[in-house]
């Protein structure tokens, strides 16, 4: 019972009840990718303890076999494309909300951040027929575009949430100064609002980078992305260079989400300063 | 938002930016909504639309959709439907009357082939009238269930593909029936999709609880590092974690060679490709989702309440029901109602660690989009799901609302 815990006189069971499940659910969490990435760096070709010996044969062959490569780049172009054109259009729709009504709002807010909660394989369906009409099924391009719906929210939410914390009299005050308009945006609201505009285009990328259900559909088979490599890994045949293949993804991702944790502490800490 | 330099408001210059200035605060919003407008919304409402709109049989066959449905049904159709079936397919293209002998072909299974075999034969002119003509060519055209079947397939907008995604049909002599037991397949894998969704939120709501009421008790330094704990999983692409299942339940994986050596037991035990292995790799999947909202609520909740209670001379358990719950319900809620969502429309987990019988929902449309060309079926799916989604975001956009979720760290 966890309220007990404040009870102090009582030897708890509820709590230790708790502490115990906490640590088998971070074992479950943690213990199963830990105990599969290291299969990677065998030198046989088994997925399975003991190894027969460690190698870096299977980090060669992913980064020397085409089809791992052109998924890498896919996936770079895909992303990079996507978190930018996600970039540009939450953040002016974020800018532009910031200075509507609380109901405007939070209507087109609801808008915007409906894709989270869409189930991605409609989306996928429908994008496929959509941008099958357009001749758009099968290119990078129409997965960018795909990929920037579910990018956006990100963006939105990331960026509203800065804003809501930006005074907006420092606009004001820079007008009066001279400032025009754009300048005032630009020199004033950016910098500040900076971290949180670089951790929402991370997490769209992040998305997109993660992403297979939509690519599954759209790509053709130049347009394979990670992810999707990873998918026909598992499902065909579960080597070695799979798991390096996930292991590299990992590090990417990990690395990425690791900086926008950073960027949020970061205008957390100077949402701080300028209250204080 | 009132300027405030004055000299230029004089000019007319300024005027127009007066007038232009909300213009410009929603031009930038437009751009966004109209994407989205374009690509998210327009297609998902294009392909619900497929569910109900079919217009292949009219389009095709205009004639003969009109005077099948100018006829009362009962009896045997009359001669100008003949005709018109005639004169509809003496015009058709090949390729448009293979379109609609598909739509005609989920009424009755033979309906495509006899159509082309007509309208091939029907290119011999011929001085017979329309109805020997036919009966000639196929005895079929004598039967009235092949009319009947043309009257179901003639309007546009039809319910046979949301009828089919809840195990339904038309009945020949009018009214609504269940399809035969050896065809109902959907009101199965709906049941299938909700409830693999019920037991999923279910363990993940038993092991988040504990959790994340460890990690709001715990001191600041040990809540970071344990939430960087949860978050980990979070961040590994699902494709990462769904590998590492499959190599380690696999019938020669890592578990059962445990298993087997400690001679727990003496052959491989089957975790994947199963309803176990399903329900494993969801919870591992969904289990952030559901710690993450209830941990933001209990963090804010002062131990003060509880003391409170206490000190008032409430037990233990009455407390917890009468005072800790009821705090923590908004998270509770949240996090179910977004493990129950996110769950529900799942397409790639079941995929690669399910079997036959556990593919959901997602897994039809995929089918029946790609495989079969079904759109209608798969777009009466996708109605089915999405209405599911909406339904949970309704009920959460109502009793979640006192609720303010950060799923952040």
């Amino acid at each position: 019972m966890p309220a007990s815990s404040t009870h102090k006189p009582r030897p708890d069971i509820w709590r230790m009840l708790a502490s115990v499940v906490t640590v088998l659910v971070f074992l479950f969490l943690l213990v199963p990718i830990a105990a599969v990435l290291p299969l990677s760096f065998s030198s046989g070709s088994f997925l399975s303890y003991p190894m027969p010996g460690l190698s870096l044969r299977w980090y060669e062959e992913l980064l020397t076999n085409y089809k791992w490569l052109l998924a890498l780049k896919n996936s770079a172009v895909v992303g990079v494309g996507a978190a930018a054109l996600s970039t540009v259009l939450g953040l002016s729709a974020a800018i532009a909300m910031n200075g509507l009504g609380p109901r405007a709002r939070s209507i087109v807010n609801g808008f915007l951040i409906a894709p989270l909660v869409m189930p991605v394989i409609i989306m996928a369906v429908g994008l496929y027929l959509f941008l099958s009409d357009l001749g758009l099924a099968g290119t990078i391009v129409g997965m960018i575009l795909a990929h920037t719906v579910i990018g956006t929210p990100y963006v939105v939410i990331s960026a509203t949430a800065a804003l809501q914390n930006f005074d907006m009299q420092l606009i004001r005050a820079a007008k009066s100064l001279g400032a025009s308009p754009w300048m005032a945006y630009r020199r004033v609201m950016l910098p500040a609002i900076r971290p949180a505009i670089v951790a929402g285009s991370l997490f769209a990328f992040v998305a997109s980078f993660d992403e297979v259900v939509i690519v599954l559909f759209l790509a053709g088979p130049g347009q394979v992305t990670l992810p999707v490599r990873l998918f026909e890994g598992i499902r065909d045949e579960l080597t070695p260079v799979v798991i390096a293949a996930a292991v590299v993804m990992i590090s990417i991702s990990i690395g990425l989400m690791a900086i926008i944790e950073i960027l949020r502490r970061k205008s957390v800490a100077r949402r701080g300063m300028e209250q204080g | 938002m009132a300027s405030i330099s004055i000299p230029v408001e004089q000019s007319g210059w300024a005027g127009l930016m007066k007038v232009c200035r909300p213009l410009m605060r929603h031009g930038l919003l437009l751009p966004c909504l109209l994407f989205m407008a374009f690509i998210f919304v327009w297609p998902i409402l294009s392909l619900l639309a497929k569910g109900v709109y079919s217009p292949e049989v009219r389009d095709t066959l205009p004639q003969t959709a009109a005077a099948v449905l100018a006829w009362d049904g009962a009896g045997d159709p009359p001669d100008a439907v003949y005709a018109a079936l005639v004169a509809d397919l003496r015009v058709a293209d090949r390729r448009v009357v293979a379109n609609a002998g598909r739509r005609l072909n989920y009424e009755i299974p033979s309906y495509r082939s006899l159509l082309i075999k007509t309208a091939s034969a029907l290119q011999n002119s011929s001085t017979e009238p329309p109805r020997q003509q036919l009966t000639t060519i196929d005895a079929k055209w004598q039967d009235r269930t092949f009319w009947t079947a043309m009257r179901r397939a003639a309007p546009a907008v039809t319910p046979y593909y949301i009828l089919k995604a809840l195990d339904l049909e038309q009945k020949d002599g009018g009214g609504i029936g269940k399809v035969k037991p050896e065809e109902a397949t959907f009101v199965d894998v709906l049941g299938r999709s909700l409830s693999i969704s019920a037991v999923v939120t279910g363990i993940c709501l038993v092991l988040a609880f504990p959790v994340a009421f460890r990690i709001s008790a715990a001191s600041p330094r040990w809540r970071g590092l344990l939430l960087l704990l949860v978050l980990l999983p979070f961040w590994t692409s699902l494709l990462v974690r769904t590998s590492a299942w499959v190599v380690l339940l696999q019938d020669n994986g890592i578990v059962n060679s445990l298993l087997l050596w400690s001679g727990i037991v003496d052959q491989p035990v089957h975790l994947i490709f199963n309803r176990i292995g399903v329900y494993i790799a969801f919870v591992h999947v969904m289990l952030p989702f559901m710690i993450l909202p209830i941990y933001s609520v209990m963090v804010g909740i002062s131990k003060d309440y509880t003391r409170a209670a206490y000190s008032l001379g409430a037990s233990g358990p009455r407390t917890f029901y009468k005072v800790y719950l009821p705090l923590v319900w908004p998270g509770l809620w949240s996090g179910c109602l977004l493990t129950y969502v996110i769950v529900v429309g799942y397409y790639i987990t079941p995929l690669l660690v399910g079997g036959s019988q556990d593919q959901m929902l997602s897994y039809f449309i995929a089918f029946y989009t790609k495989q079969t060309v079904n759109w209608g079926l798969a777009s009466a799916l996708a109605i089915l799901l999405t209405t599911c989604v909406l339904v949970l975001v309704g009920l959460y956009g109502l009793l979640g609302r006192k609720s303010q979720i950060v799923v952040k760290a």
